[in-house]
């Protein structure tokens, strides 16, 4: 019973969600949106676990000394503090997301600095990689390395001024040959995406019950 | 004074982060398990505030009759989903698992085949009576084509699977240079606010 009962659930409800494609009328009609807010509000408790794995963790690692326990600390003050100024923010504004309340504080002057400069990072990482991989020895990398650089210039003032047909290239290479190469991937993503969800919800599939 | 306050903070971090770039070093390790620590209770306030809030608790006060009493069912599979912290019922959470996974697979079928499918061939499905338009015909098919691993690469389907990898390779070279773009004025971004906004050296 404790994996046949999970297989049924998962075979009706993804079975309901299929029916209720095909089928657009009441009582199934709205079936799907309900599912859709059922999964919203289950994700909300889910978080839940992974609050407890995180903070659970991390004061291990402090009650333990382990290596870096003090950047652990720094983790579980960031979280709680975060926490007490929602909560805060929740019980005295309008909205969570009210302007100058305490939570749009931390999310203005913490979440996007931080956020933005770890993506941008990446710049130097990506010009690392890219002095790695655009060795031209081959067509293939040679294509890679070309149009890169066709693309990188082409959306710069320079690229103009270096030659004016640059941003046409780059328009036409983004809209014909890589849309083209794009959509056969996407093709087939959703092909594997529908095979494997037939296998889920037959129950071919029961890795997620482990 | 707040907003002064907020701008160092912001900036110290932002300097704390770039920081990695000379090496691994406690300034970086500090900013990056704020990252964690904030996001994470953000993430859940967020959830909570704009889903749990208005899909349950709210809708529980204001609906009347069975509607009332259905939208109690997810808040059951939601607490059972909590069963994990007991371990002797644990068993229980693969319930609520299972109701994810399913409305997740019912949409990996209808929402791929409707959402992605069926308009990626729609715009394949063009007249050739230009160019473009068999370039992009073709391009479709030959990277289909290498992705077809159900049979051996051999004659002409090592030829297609050989046009196939050119016109991925020029995908991804396209996706690369783009890439490489928005990072980097993500970075313009950030300079700009550290000399613009936090020690003001341009007007």
């Amino acid at each position: 019973m404790k994996k046949e009962i999970p297989l049924a659930i998962t075979f009706i409800t993804g079975l309901i969600i299929i029916v209720t494609f095909f089928i657009p009328h009441q009582p199934l009609g709205t079936m799907q949106q309900r599912l859709l807010l059922w999964y919203s509000i289950v994700l909300g408790f889910t978080m839940l676990l992974g609050m407890d794995s995180l903070l659970r963790s991390n004061i291990q690692k402090i009650v333990r000394k382990a290596p870096g326990w003090p950047f652990a600390l720094v983790l579980i003050i960031g979280f709680l503090g975060t926490l007490i100024a929602g909560i805060y923010t929740w019980a005295t504004s309008e909205s969570l997301l009210s302007l100058g309340s305490s939570f749009m504080y931390v999310y203005t002057y913490f979440i996007i600095p931080l956020q933005a400069t770890m993506f941008s990072l990446l710049a130097f990482f990506i010009a690392s990689a890219a002095y790695r991989a655009f060795r031209a020895r081959s067509l293939e990398a040679t294509l890679l390395l070309i149009t890169a650089a066709i693309v990188m210039l082409g959306r710069v003032p320079v690229g103009v001024e270096i030659w004016d047909k640059l941003p046409v290239m780059q328009d036409w290479i983004m809209e014909v040959p890589q849309m083209a190469a794009k959509r056969g991937i996407f093709i087939g993503i959703a092909l594997g995406t529908v095979a494997m969800s037939l296998r889920v919800i037959l129950g071919l599939e029961r890795t997620y019950l482990s | 004074m707040m907003q002064i306050i907020g701008t160092w903070i912001a900036a110290g971090l932002t300097l704390a982060i770039f920081s990695f770039l000379y090496k691994d070093n406690p300034f970086y390790k500090f900013a990056e398990h704020l990252y964690v620590g904030v996001s994470a209770a953000y993430a859940i306030l967020y959830v909570f505030y704009f889903d749990v809030k208005p899909l349950l608790i709210e809708k529980f006060i204001t609906e009347q009759g069975a509607e009332r009493w259905i939208i109690l069912i997810p808040a059951v599979f939601g607490l059972i989903m909590l069963s994990r912290w007991i371990p002797k019922i644990s068993w229980l959470s693969r319930w609520s698992i299972a109701l994810t996974v399913g409305i997740a697979a019912g949409l990996g079928i209808t929402g791929q085949i409707q959402g992605i499918l069926l308009p990626q061939i729609q715009g394949t499905l063009v007249p050739l009576t230009s160019v473009n338009n068999v370039i992009m015909v073709i391009g479709v098919i030959a990277t289909l084509v290498y992705f077809y691993f159900s049979i051996a690469h051999q004659g002409l389907v090592k030829h297609g699977a050989r046009l196939g990898m050119v016109f991925i390779m020029v995908a991804f070279g396209a996706s690369f240079g783009y890439t490489v773009m928005a990072r980097i004025s993500l970075l313009i971004g950030r300079l700009h606010f550290l000399v613009y906004e936090w020690l003001h050296l341009v007007k």
